[in-house]
């Protein structure tokens, strides 16, 4: 079977171009795998972790935010801000999540708190599994 | 006539100028290659972010309950112009011809009977805009304390504009920025940006098929619309600024050399003049002895 054809670029960068056996991505609605041939698809991404697997090798990288979309020409992911997993700056993690929170405490309106919590639980998930 | 030592003065002055205009020269020359490289990296994601969105777009487009900034207002009434300058001038005709570009679609719109409005982002066009349409500028953003242009500075654009576009303010939204061809070629663009326009509107491409949409289509479209408007933003943003450094850096090259060549005329003055006072002089000294 063909490779999957996978693009994944940020605002900054193209971060990887060219074909693949498998990507994980970490899904709004839950974790999923795409292999070549998937039905048509947008799906916006939580902060997590993708893994793209390719000759047998797994590559992980960071992404905080983003959508994926596949389609005919394969899988393309546009990711808010991403690095690869040993570069990625627990840090600036950890200075976003305080920033959530601020947010969260500032915010009045109900419906814009909901978003910020879903938000802020996604960033600790994140935190705790990077943790170890 | 000027004494010498005047003419020393001026070869001096412009000597400095020219010492100036050259190290701004190779500062936009350095400073060009970073921003060039920055414009370029962001070159794919916004055009991806264009074809992603104009395949959601075609396939969502049957449907009614379409985003408003996707299908717009449903009139073209009223127009926001949205005009991206430099913050400094000494770029040749960077600033101005982009500004043009704005005035002559202002122009051909207002033929038409329809409404301008303008949203400046950077100090140099709103002064040239302020002066043909003073009460036209709803809007002015000033990134002159910015050093280094984040994604975060799009974002507060596009926030701004899609307020203004929620408050009902305008119905057609055009981005009016210089496009980083070459050093030496910036071409002065305009790109509409709500409704937003895409290259290619086939669903032909997908074979007939529906996307799935997790979430459902209205979240991710209300999600990535603002989002698609501040990435646009933002590659406008960094186009510009590469085109500015290359602007930067031709119109200083130009000022070198002609500062180089009125070095040189002055020279050339300097040294007649001196010859001449000196041949005036042997005269006298000359003439005087043989009158004794």
């Amino acid at each position: 079977m063909a490779g999957l054809h996978f693009e994944f670029v940020s605002p900054e960068n193209v971060l990887f171009s060219g074909d693949v056996d498998q990507v994980d991505l970490p899904g709004i609605e839950g974790d999923l795998g795409v292999l070549p041939g998937h039905a048509p698809m947008v799906t916006t991404l939580r902060p997590g972790v993708v893994t793209i697997i390719r000759e047998g090798r797994r590559e992980a990288v960071v992404v905080v935010g983003g959508f994926a979309e596949m389609g005919p020409a394969g899988l393309m992911v546009l990711a808010d801000r991403a690095e690869a997993r040993e570069d990625f700056d627990l840090q600036s993690l950890a200075s976003d999540i305080k920033d959530a929170e601020e947010d969260v405490a500032d915010c009045t309106d109900d419906a814009q708190r909901d978003k910020l919590v879903r938000r802020l639980d996604q960033l600790r998930a994140l935190q705790a599994a990077l943790a170890h | 006539m000027p004494s010498l030592k005047d003419l020393r003065n001026r070869i001096a002055a412009t000597k400095a100028t020219q010492k100036i205009t050259k190290a701004m020269q190779m500062v936009a020359a350095s400073k060009l290659r970073r921003a060039q490289a920055t414009a370029e990296a962001a070159r794919p994601y916004a055009s991806r972010m264009d074809t992603v969105l104009g395949n959601i777009a075609a396939s969502v487009a049957a449907l009614d309950n379409a985003p408003r900034l996707l299908r717009g207002t449903g009139s073209d009434q009223r127009h926001l112009l949205l005009v991206c300058t430099a913050e400094r001038g000494l770029c040749g005709p960077f600033n101005s011809a982009i500004v043009r570009l704005a005035r002559e679609r202002a122009a051909a719109l207002a033929a038409e009977g329809k409404e301008v409005k303008f949203f400046c982002v950077g100090r140099k066009g709103y002064d040239q805009l302020r002066r043909t349409f003073p009460r036209q500028i709803v809007e002015m953003v000033d990134l002159r304390s910015v050093r280094a242009l984040h994604f975060e500075h799009a974002e507060g654009i596009a926030e701004k504009i899609v307020a203004l576009f929620d408050k009902s303010e305008f119905d057609v939204c055009t981005l009016f920025f210089s496009r980083f061809r070459s050093v030496i070629a910036q071409v002065p663009t305009a790109q509409q940006i709500i409704p937003p326009v895409f290259e290619q509107k086939s669903t032909d491409a997908l074979g007939g098929a529906i996307y799935e949409f997790e979430p459902e289509a209205e979240d991710i479209l209300n999600d990535l619309l603002p989002r698609n408007l501040a990435v646009q933003i933002f590659h406008a943003l960094l186009e510009n600024a590469a085109s500015f450094y290359g602007a930067q850096m031709s119109a200083m090259d130009n000022a070198t050399r002609n500062a180089g060549d009125m070095i040189r005329r002055q020279t050339l003055f300097y040294n007649r003049t001196r010859q001449a006072m000196i041949t005036k002089e042997l005269i006298e000294i000359i003439s005087g002895a043989e009158a004794l």
